[in-house]
């Protein structure tokens, strides 16, 4: 008989803490794999975030650091700068990376670090309690959009892949979600290349991943995959966003 | 030489890899000098941030992997960057943390001030933290103390701040480096560098378990005891026949020199007591002194923070005045000597033995 499924190597046996159907377990297990099977595991340094996932350093095993609140792109910065025999990635929720660590995000990009960031875009703040991301839909109900977010007063969901693919330093931006067996794989396909570009000392990678998260939501795990196809991926829609890794340089 | 590029230049031979800093005056020239000499520096790195919150947090990554890593900034800058020291203290990384410092509160001014003492010395950031801080007041000083902040800074694995004025900055004096920089340091043992031929491993605070973080709470303070055991530094001038012992430290101390020099031509047994750590703060000295001698001024470039580390160190049993310019003024010798020769008439010093 052929084994075609196992647990992957580099995910530490322990339970994960995640709600049923949370799109961060999947995103774990598709990186552990991928760290895996690219031979990484020796020399990686991961950095995840506050927010849901801010206990990821239980899973991954492979080293890691916890980080302020947004501040991923810059302490993932100092990594590679001190040491830039790692790969390095940061892995940080919506409100970490598009709001209060905007300016780390663009700034890191832009001097085409050679970092990694996995962006997980699950259109909440999940670990504080389903607040409002920056990332929110129009309308779409959160703890402090009670009426729907309004446009208007709450602006509109930020699309920060497109943002950041402007930026020179930036060479490989992909927007992919896990809502499906083929999205899972593209996914991966999508880190991958991502972390080929840091290997490849070509510049700044960025995978922004839509997630679900059936419990801010208010939805069961089957119904938010439905809704990142229906709502989510009108806003945001997915694909390659930038790839310049086949030029010569990053411009 | 400038005492910021004594700074830059003592912290190269202390064998800082990484500088990470935003520009701010009055200390753009550190931030220039390591532009100029760590930045092409075989496997250094210098890095103009996007803010000083990015600084600290790219020092951070960097002390996480085991190099020798610094910032400097100034009053609002060093505001920005308490998250970060925080951050640093709580994952027990190592890390040095230049503040010359200018008037406050708010954008306040760009001279010379020491209105950041309260927020140098009680930890600054959030949560039940310390850091070392020392305190130079001259430009050798600045070269020496610099040293020293990377050797704490590892020894104790515990960031330092080098609490530094705008005055001190800008001066020019001659320095003497007593050091050259080392070729290659050693790696921290417990440096984040992949999990090669070891288990993976993890830096972090944060836990659910209350327990868990009131041990990590237990061990920072055993370190702050030990440290306060062996690392509180002070100066003393002229304490031995003192009655009166003014407490002054980095450039205002240089400025009660002159006016306690004059005072004693003039027949006042005046001295001075300067920590060089504010904290640790020289506590056990300054009730050593109490000892023998009743009165103390204590003067500051603000409106009186440090006096009260010099009010708990003495538990009532000396008296103490205070004199403070605030807001970067820089008081001369001679107005601190007319304070020191009022103070010293009014307690009727000269009389007696
Ligand atoms: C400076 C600071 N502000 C606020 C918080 C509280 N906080 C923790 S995680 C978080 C946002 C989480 O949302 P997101 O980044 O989208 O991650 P998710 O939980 O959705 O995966 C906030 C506001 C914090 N830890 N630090
Ligand atoms: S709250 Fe949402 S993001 Fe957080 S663990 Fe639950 S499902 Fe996942
Ligand atoms: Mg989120």
């Amino acid at each position: 008989m052929r084994k075609v499924y196992t647990r992957p190597r580099l995910l530490k046996r322990v339970p994960f803490h995640y709600c049923p159907g949370c799109g961060h377990s999947v995103v774990h297990r598709v990186m552990t794999e991928l760290i895996d099977e690219m031979n990484l595991g020796d020399r990686i340094i991961g950095i995840p975030p506050p927010g849901c996932s801010v206990f990821a350093y239980h899973y991954f095993d492979v080293d890691m650091a916890e980080s302020a609140h947004g501040r991923g792109a810059a302490v993932a910065t100092g990594i590679k700068r001190a040491f830039p025999e790692a790969i390095v990635f940061t892995y940080q929720g919506d409100g970490d990376l598009a709001a209060i660590g905007t300016a780390e995000t663009i700034h890191a990009a832009n001097r085409g670090e050679r970092i990694t960031a996995i962006f997980i875009n699950n259109a909440v703040y999940g670990m504080t309690g389903g607040q409002m991301a920056p990332t929110t839909l129009s309308d779409q109900v959160t703890t402090t959009t009670p009426y729907g977010r309004d446009t208007k007063i709450e602006g509109y969901p930020i699309r920060m892949s497109e943002i950041v693919a402007l930026i020179r330093g930036a060479v490989y931006i992909e927007r992919t979600a896990v809502n499906s067996p083929a999205n899972i794989r593209k996914t991966k396909k999508a880190i991958r290349k991502a972390f080929q570009a840091q290997i490849d000392d070509l510049g700044f990678s960025l995978v922004e991943i839509l997630s679900p998260c059936p419990t801010n939501w208010r939805m069961t795990p089957l119904e938010s995959w439905q809704w990142i196809d229906k709502v989510m991926t009108k806003e945001f829609p997915l694909g390659v966003i930038k790839d310049i890794t086949g030029k010569n340089d990053a411009d | 030489m400038s005492g910021n590029s004594t700074i830059g230049e003592a912290a190269i031979r202390a064998g800082c890899q990484c500088y990470f800093g935003y520009p701010i005056t009055p200390q753009n020239e550190l931030t220039e000098y390591m532009a100029a000499h760590l930045g092409r520096k075989k496997g250094c790195s210098f890095i103009q941030a996007e803010s000083e919150i990015a600084a600290i947090n790219m020092v951070y990554g960097a002390s996480l992997v085991g190099a020798r890593a610094m910032t400097s900034s100034s009053s609002p800058g060093i505001s920005l960057k308490q998250e970060g020291i925080s951050y640093l203290a709580a994952c027990e990384l190592p890390a040095v943390i230049v503040n010359m410092s200018r008037g406050g509160p708010g954008l306040g001014s760009i001279s010379a001030s020491q209105s950041d003492y309260f927020q140098a010395t009680r930890g600054g950031g959030h949560g039940d933290y310390r850091t070392i801080v020392l305190a130079p007041s001259s430009g050798q000083e600045l070269a020496d103390l610099t040293h020293r902040a990377f050797d704490l800074a590892d020894k104790y694995q515990i960031p330092v701040i080098i609490l530094g004025d705008g005055m001190l900055g800008q001066m020019m004096e001659p320095v003497e480096f007593k050091h050259e920089a080392p070729e290659e340091l050693p790696i921290r043992g417990n440096a984040l560098r992949g999990a090669k031929g070891r288990p993976s491993r993890i830096i972090k605070t944060f836990t659910s378990k209350p327990t868990e973080l009131e041990e990590i709470n237990w061990s920072l303070f055993r370190r702050y005891q030990l440290i306060r055991k062996e690392e509180t530094a002070f100066e003393t001038f002229l304490v031995e026949d003192a009655k009166l012992i003014v407490v002054a430290f980095g450039i205002a101390a240089r400025i009660a020199k002159g006016a306690i020099k004059n005072a004693r031509t003039n027949g006042m047994r005046v001295g001075m007591l300067r920590p060089v750590t504010l904290w640790p703060f020289p506590s056990e000295k300054v009730k050593e002194l109490a000892k023998r001698t009743r009165h103390f001024l204590v003067f500051e470039m603000n409106m009186g923070q440090m006096i009260e580390d010099v009010q708990l160190a003495l538990e009532g049993k000396g008296e103490v005045s205070f004199y403070g310019r605030p807001g970067g003024v820089i008081p001369t010798p001679s107005e601190v000597l007319r304070v020191v020769s009022r103070l010293y008439h009014q307690k009727g010093l000269e009389s007696g033995k």
